[in-house]
């Protein structure tokens, strides 16, 4: 079974690589979470490969690497979806930020009199 | 009732890359209107914008880079709110709009909340588009006048005033996407209980820099008109609590916490 073989050592290296990221920062608890699911969701599907042709019966399907590749491309799918969400939230968080500091430099200079301008220019 | 303080007004105009042009939009509304605060919103400008604008006399508010027409807009707004203005008034550094109507749009807040100069109003209006671009705005214009109860045909204009109502709504709601900055504020003004009219105003052609007038652009401009506009009215906005907020003193801009939670402010 070459391809169990395959998708147990897969599910592992995301396990490693994942305890790795956590161990150096590299990875927030929030995001390791729903990996961590997919890699064990993996390294069961691997162990126990009946599990998947069972599900394929039950729901009607002729080939159980259909059904494999649909889940995994939902999943992917939802994934990105959420990567979306986050990049617009941060990006209004930079948006309100970048406000914030563009109206401090304008009181800081009402409040000294000092122009930033020769700062801007050197940058 | 005491007689009314004349009120103060702030004048907030938006600007990237516009060097050419600051200076000379400054200089016009000091000499019609010389009570009137000017700030400039320098949108990551690579040029010397901020710098000009400085000599010149206004104030500048450097954006560390370049956040589009509604974020340097929401800027505005925050200054306005926090430094107590009675009223401001978006004007364009690109010399399209005339600061000689700014007394006849501060004078028509009286009976709204927002006022917006419109190119399409009154009997000798001389601005005209057509193709895809024409049917956008009259689409925009119709659906808006709807809302608003009143005629809104110019939605895309951006020669507008604000009172103390809307201009605490638009210091925490300002869109920052393109075409958000005109047709999504009115709505998000609307929703949150502002009234709107407009008042005929002759626009310039731009002193620099160019309108986009092929047909493929105005198409798209078209398509980016519908959803924009199709997103505004079914998005949802925290529309009553905006709407009963005091307005004005308000530095805080966090209206959106459910009822009864405490912020721990005085």
């Amino acid at each position: 079974m070459g391809a169990n073989l395959l998708g147990l050592a897969m599910a592992v290296a995301i396990l490693v690589t994942l305890f790795e990221m956590l161990r150096r920062h590299r990875l927030r608890e929030k995001y390791a979470l729903i990996w961590f699911l997919i890699a064990l969701a993996a390294v069961v599907v691997a162990v126990f490969p009946g599990l998947l042709g069972w599900a394929t019966d039950l729901l009607g399907l002729s080939l159980p690497s259909n059904l494999l590749f649909f889940v995994a491309s939902v999943v992917l799918l939802l994934l990105t979806l959420q990567h979306s969400y986050e990049l617009g939230r941060l990006e209004e968080r930079t948006r309100t930020l970048a406000e914030e500091v563009g109206l401090l430099r304008l009181e800081i200079q009402r409040a000294t009199g000092e122009d930033d301008t020769e700062v801007q220019q050197a940058r | 009732m005491p007689p009314t303080p004349p009120a103060r007004v702030l004048v907030i105009v938006p600007a990237w890359n516009e060097q050419d042009s600051v200076v000379a939009t400054i200089n016009e509304i000091r000499t019609t209107n010389p009570s009137i605060d000017v700030l400039v919103i320098d949108d990551g400008s690579l040029d010397a914008t901020a710098q000009r604008a400085a000599a010149a006399g206004a104030l500048v508010c450097r954006l560390p880079f370049n956040l589009g027409v509604g974020g340097a807009m929401r800027a505005g707004f925050r200054y306005a709110q926090r430094h107590d203005y009675d009223v401001a008034v978006q004007v364009d550094a690109d010399g399209q709009h005339d600061p000689s109507y700014l007394p006849t749009l501060v004078a028509a807040l009286d009976d709204a909340d927002v006022v917006i100069g419109s190119r399409f109003a009154g009997p000798d209006a001389t601005y005209t588009v057509r193709g895809p671009r024409r049917w956008a705005m009259v689409l925009l214009g119709r659906v808006l006048s709807r809302l608003a109860h009143t005629t809104v045909n110019d939605a895309t204009s951006g020669f507008r005033a604000a009172d103390r109502r809307a201009i605490g709504v638009f210091a925490a709601h300002y869109p920052a996407e393109y075409l958000g900055d005109t047709v999504e504020s009115l709505v998000i003004a609307l929703r949150t209980g502002c009234t709107i009219r407009q008042v005929p105003v002759q626009m310039r052609p731009r002193t620099a820099g160019t309108a986009s007038a092929s047909p493929v652009r105005a198409a798209i401009y078209l398509f980016r008109a519908v959803v924009a506009l199709t997103l505004a009215l079914v998005r949802r906005w925290p529309t009553q609590v905006a709407a009963n907020e005091p307005v004005g003193q308000a530095v805080d801009t966090t209206v959106t916490l459910p009822a009864g939670q405490s912020v721990g402010r005085p």
